[in-house]
C-alpha cells in the first residue's frame, strides 16, 4: 500500500495524534490529528493471512473473510490499527489468544516522518527484534500504523454459548479448550466451538443450556488480573475465567510500576520519538489518564 | 585486567562455578553452528543474584557478556563475542511452580524441554513449542531465539507460550516484563524480549503458558509421486479451514535415509510424503482426518497409512525426528537452513533449492514444516573435502535469497545470530534495521549484551542517513 500520502500528513516536526472509529478512547484532545488508509488490500486463504490499510474497520475485515470460511482474532468494534494500537483482547482471548499475536507486519510512520517495516509476511518470522509486538498496545506513542498484514484462523464450523451452576474452574477443567468461559458470581458462560456433536456432548456432561450470547459486560473498568484470582473479585463483574480480564462496575486499583520497568519504557519512547510528538501526553503505563 | 574479573566473580559465585582454564573456554568457543568466538571466563549461576552479579561485574570490568542454554542454537546466536563473559544457565533448571488450573508454570532458564512437558504430564498437560532439539533444548534457549517446531503450526511458537519473564536487564537491574495477568500495562517488552538472541538481557526466571493435552489425536502418513503434489496438498488443505496440529514434509532422500536408520516402513520410492496430525475432540479429528484424506485424493496421493495406536504414532514421529540422526549415513557434516516462504511457493522454492544444491554439485535432504511454509534444507557434505565449505555456503545463501525474493524471510525459528546478520538488508532498509537499533539501544545503551549479532554492522547496511540520534547499530 502506497503510505506516502499517510507519511506526509504525519510530518516531521509539530505534535500529531491518529483518528480511528473512535471507539477506544479516540485521539488526544486538542491535536492536529491524522487518519490512517483503509481498504483491504490482499486476502490470501491458503497463506491464512490478510492484508489492509490500518484504517480499516474490523468489521469490515470480518466480511471480507467470510467467503473463505476465515476470521481474525481482533475484537470487535473501531477500525484494525485502533484495535492493534489498543492492543486489549476480546471475549475469546481464551481459545484465539491474544490480539498481540494476530500482527505479523506492519509499516507504521514513525516520529521522523519515515515509512519504517516492522515484522514479515508470513505467519512464522524470526528475522530480527520483534517491532510488532512493540506496536501492538503501544497507543500509538512510537509510530502510526499505515497498513498490517494479520494471521487469520478458521471460522468455527459450529459455536454455541452456553450457561449453567458449574463453577467456572470446574468447567475450565473438565472442557477440552473452551473458547470463552465467563463468570459473574452466580452462573458461568462458555463458548464452545468445533464439530456440533463434540459441541453439544460437551455442554451435555457439564448440563449446560443453550443461550443466546454472553452476558452484558459491566463498563465502568477493564482489571488485569492473575487468572488465579478470579473467585476473589467482588461487586458487580463478568471475569474472564483463566484469562484474568475483569469486566467491572468501577475503575480498576492503581498498578504499581517497577522503577526499572518505567526507565525502559522512557528510553524505548525517546529512542523511537525523541521529542514527543506522537500521541503526546498519552502515558502508555496509565493510557486512560491523560 | 581478566584476573580482576575472574576473582571477582569468584568471589561472587564460588570457586567452583568460575571456569577460565583454557580447555573449559574451548568447550564455550561455539554452539551447534559452525562458527566460533573466544570467552574469557564461564560462569554457572545458580540464581537470579548471581546472574545480576555476572552482569554487573562485566559491566564494572568493561567486557560483554552472552547467556547460554544447552548451546543447541544453529545460527550463531551463543558464539561467544571476543572477550566476554559467558552465563550459563544450565544450573537454573528448577520448575518453580505449576498452577494446573490456569495452565502456567514458572520455570528456571535452564528447564529442558521436554523435561518441563514431561514434569506437567501428570496434569494432562505439556509445553508447546516442541524444536527437533526439545531432549536438550533449554526453555531460556527457546525464549531467546523464539524457537519453533512442528507443533507451533496450530499453536504458535514460543512468544505465544511466554507469560512473563523476570530479567536482568544489560544494566544489571532486574525486573518483570510481563506478568501472570493477561493486559500488564505499558509496552509489550515480554514480546519484545522473547526472540531477541541474548541482546536485551538475561532471562532468569520464566512464566509459559501450559497447553492441555488433547482427547483424540489422529497422525497420517501420506505419500506422493510429485513433490508438488505433497506441496499443493499442504496449501488446499489451509485453505480449506483446516488447521493441523501438524503438517510435516519429508522429501526421496531423506525418506531413504531415516529408513535405512529407523525401518518404519517408510515409503522410500515416494517423491515426498506428507506427515499430518490433527487433534482434538473425536468427531471433530474423524471429521478433519477424513477431509484432509480427500484432499490428498484430489492431489495424487498414493496411500494414506494412519497410525492404529501410540506405538505406531511414535514410530512416525520418530522417522521425522530422527532425520538429523539418519543422515550420517550419507555424509559426516550437514549444514541445516531455515527460511520461510509463503505456502504456495513451496513448490517452485523447493525446485529452486534442488537446483541451486546440483548447480553447486552438493545434496540435500529436504525435511521441514511444511504447514507453515518453514523451510529446512539439509546440506550434507564431507567437510575434509578442500573447499566444499565454500560451496555449501555460497549454495546456502542462494537458497535464503530464493525464499526472500518468493515473498518469504530468512528465518522461521532459528534465528538471524550470526549467521544470517549481514543478510538483514534483503529484508529490512536501513530505516527499519535502524528502529531495531532504536529498541536495542533502549535495552542495552552500552551495546554489552551479545554484541555483534542480529544487526550488520553500519558497512554493510547501506544508506544510514537516517538513523535516529544515539542509535545503536
Amino acid at each position: 500500500m502506497d503510505l506516502s500520502d499517510f507519511a506526509a500528513a504525519v510530518g516531521t516536526d509539530d505534535p500529531v495524534t491518529i483518528s480511528g472509529a473512535g471507539s477506544r478512547g479516540g485521539p488526544v484532545a486538542g491535536v492536529r490529528a491524522v487518519v490512517a488508509p483503509s481498504g483491504i488490500e490482499r486476502v490470501e486463504p491458503a497463506e491464512m493471512t490478510v492484508s489492509c490499510g490500518a484504517g480499516t474497520p474490523v468489521a469490515e475485515l470480518d466480511e471480507a473473510l467470510v467467503p473463505f470460511s476465515q476470521a481474525v482474532a481482533i475484537p470487535p468494534s473501531g477500525t484494525v490499527g485502533g484495535a492493534l494500537a489498543v492492543g486489549q483482547s476480546g471475549l475469546r482471548r481464551l481459545g484465539y489468544g491474544p490480539v498481540r499475536d494476530v500482527l505479523l507486519q506492519a509499516h507504521y510512520v514513525s516520529a521522523a516522518g519515515d515509512i519504517v517495516k516492522a515484522g514479515g509476511p508470513t505467519v512464522k518470522n524470526v528475522s530480527g527484534f520483534d517491532l510488532c509486538r512493540l506496536l501492538v498496545g503501544s497507543h500509538g506513542t512510537l509510530g502510526f500504523l499505515g497498513d498490517v498484514i494479520v494471521r487469520t484462523r478458521p471460522r468455527a464450523r459450529y459455536e454455541q454459548w452456553f450457561r449453567g451452576t458449574v463453577a467456572p474452574d470446574e468447567a475450565l477443567a473438565r472442557l477440552y479448550r473452551p473458547t470463552s468461559v465467563l463468570w459473574d458470581g452466580t452462573r458461568t458462560w462458555v463458548l464452545l466451538e468445533g464439530d456440533e456433536r463434540d459441541v453439544e456432548a460437551q455442554a451435555t456432561t457439564l448440563g449446560f443450556d443453550a443461550v443466546a450470547g454472553p452476558p452484558g459486560l459491566p463498563r465502568g473498568g477493564r482489571w488485569s488480573i492473575p487468572p488465579s484470582q478470579w473467585a476473589a473479585v467482588r461487586g458487580e463483574y463478568v471475569v474472564e475465567v483463566g484469562v484474568g480480564i475483569v469486566h467491572h462496575a468501577e475503575p480498576g486499583p492503581p498498578v504499581a510500576v517497577d522503577p526499572a520497568a518505567r526507565s525502559l519504557h522512557q528510553r524505548i519512547k525517546a529512542n523511537f520519538d525523541p521529542t514527543g510528538r506522537l500521541n503526546p501526553g498519552l502515558d502508555v503505563l496509565d493510557p486512560a489518564r491523560r | 585486567m581478566t584476573t580482576a574479573l575472574v576473582a571477582a566473580l569468584r568471589a561472587a559465585l564460588g570457586p567452583d562455578r568460575v571456569r577460565d582454564n583454557p580447555t573449559e573456554l574451548s568447550l564455550y568457543r561455539h554452539d551447534a553452528s559452525h562458527m566460533e568466538g573466544a570467552a574469557v571466563v564461564v560462569c554457572f549461576p545458580t540464581s537470579t543474584a548471581e546472574v545480576q552479579a555476572c552482569v554487573r561485574l562485566a559491566v564494572e570490568h568493561d567486557r560483554p557478556f552472552v547467556a547460554r542454554g544447552s548451546g543447541t542454537g544453529l545460527a550463531g546466536g551463543a558464539v561467544p563475542p571476543n572477550g566476554a563473559v559467558v552465563i550459563v544457565t544450565t544450573k537454573m533448571n528448577r520448575v518453580l511452580s505449576v498452577d494446573a488450573a490456569v495452565r502456567q508454570a514458572w520455570v528456571e532458564p535452564g528447564v529442558l524441554n521436554l523435561d518441563l512437558s514431561r514434569t506437567v504430564l501428570p496434569a494432562g498437560l505439556h509445553f508447546a513449542p516442541d524444536p527437533s532439539s526439545q531432549q536438550t533444548c533449554s526453555i531460556g534457549g527457546n525464549v531467546a531465539n523464539n524457537a519453533g517446531g512442528p507443533h507451533c503450526l496450530a499453536e504458535g511458537v514460543t512468544n505465544a507460550h511466554i507469560l512473563a519473564l523476570e530479567v536482568v536487564l544489560p544494566d544489571g537491574s532486574v525486573t518483570v516484563l510481563g506478568g501472570e495477568d493477561p493486559e500488564p500495562a505499558g509496552y509489550d517488552l515480554r514480546g519484545v524480549f522473547v526472540g531477541s538472541e541474548g541482546m536485551f538481557g538475561v532471562a532468569t526466571k520464566i512464566l509459559v503458558r501450559l497447553t492441555p493435552n488433547p482427547p483424540a489425536v489422529s497422525t497420517m502418513l501420506m505419500d506422493f509421486a510429485r513433490v508438488e503434489d505433497g506441496a499443493n496438498t499442504v496449501s488446499a488443505v489451509i485453505a480449506s479451514g483446516i488447521v493441523p496440529a501438524a503438517l510435516e514434509m519429508m522429501d526421496q532422500l531423506c525418506l531413504e535415509a531415516v529408513e535405512a536408520y529407523i525401518h518404519a516402513g517408510l515409503p522410500v520410492d515416494a517423491a515426498a510424503a506428507l506427515l499430518v496430525e490433527v487433534v482434538g475432540l473425536p468427531h471433530g479429528v474423524a471429521a478433519d482426518a477424513e477431509a484432509i484424506t480427500r484432499i490428498a485424493g484430489d492431489h495424487g496421493v498414493r496411500t494414506v497409512r494412519v497410525a492404529a495406536d501410540d506405538a505406531e504414532r511414535a514410530l512416525l514421529w520418530k522417522g521425522r525426528k530422527s532425520a538429523f540422526g539418519a543422515i550420517a549415513r550419507i555424509k559426516p557434516n550437514y549444514y541445516l537452513h531455515d527460511t520461510v516462504v509463503p505456502r504456495r511457493q513451496l513448490p517452485a522454492v523447493l525446485r529452486q533449492v534442488y537446483e541451486i544444491v546440483a548447480r553447486h554439485e552438493l545434496l540435500v535432504l529436504n525435511v521441514f514444516h511444511a504447514g507453515d511454509g518453514n523451510l529446512h534444507p539439509l546440506i550434507v557434505f564431507d567437510g575434509r573435502e578442500p573447499g566444499i565449505l565454500e560451496r555449501v555456503h555460497a549454495a546456502g545463501e542462494e537458497i535464503v535469497r530464493a525464499s526472500v525474493e518468493a515473498g518469504g524471510v530468512l528465518s522461521g525459528e532459528h534465528g538471524i545470530g550470526l549467521e544470517k546478520r549481514d543478510l538483514m538488508p534483503l529484508m529490512f532498509s536501513a530505516v527499519d534495521l535502524a528502529a531495531q537499533a532504536a529498541l536495542r539501544d533502549a535495552f542495552d545503551p552500552a551495546g554489552r549484551a551479545n554484541p555483534g549479532k542480529v544487526l550488520p554492522s553500519p558497512a554493510t547496511c547501506g544508506d544510514l542517513q537516517r538513523v535516529p540520534e544515539g542509535a545503536w547499530i
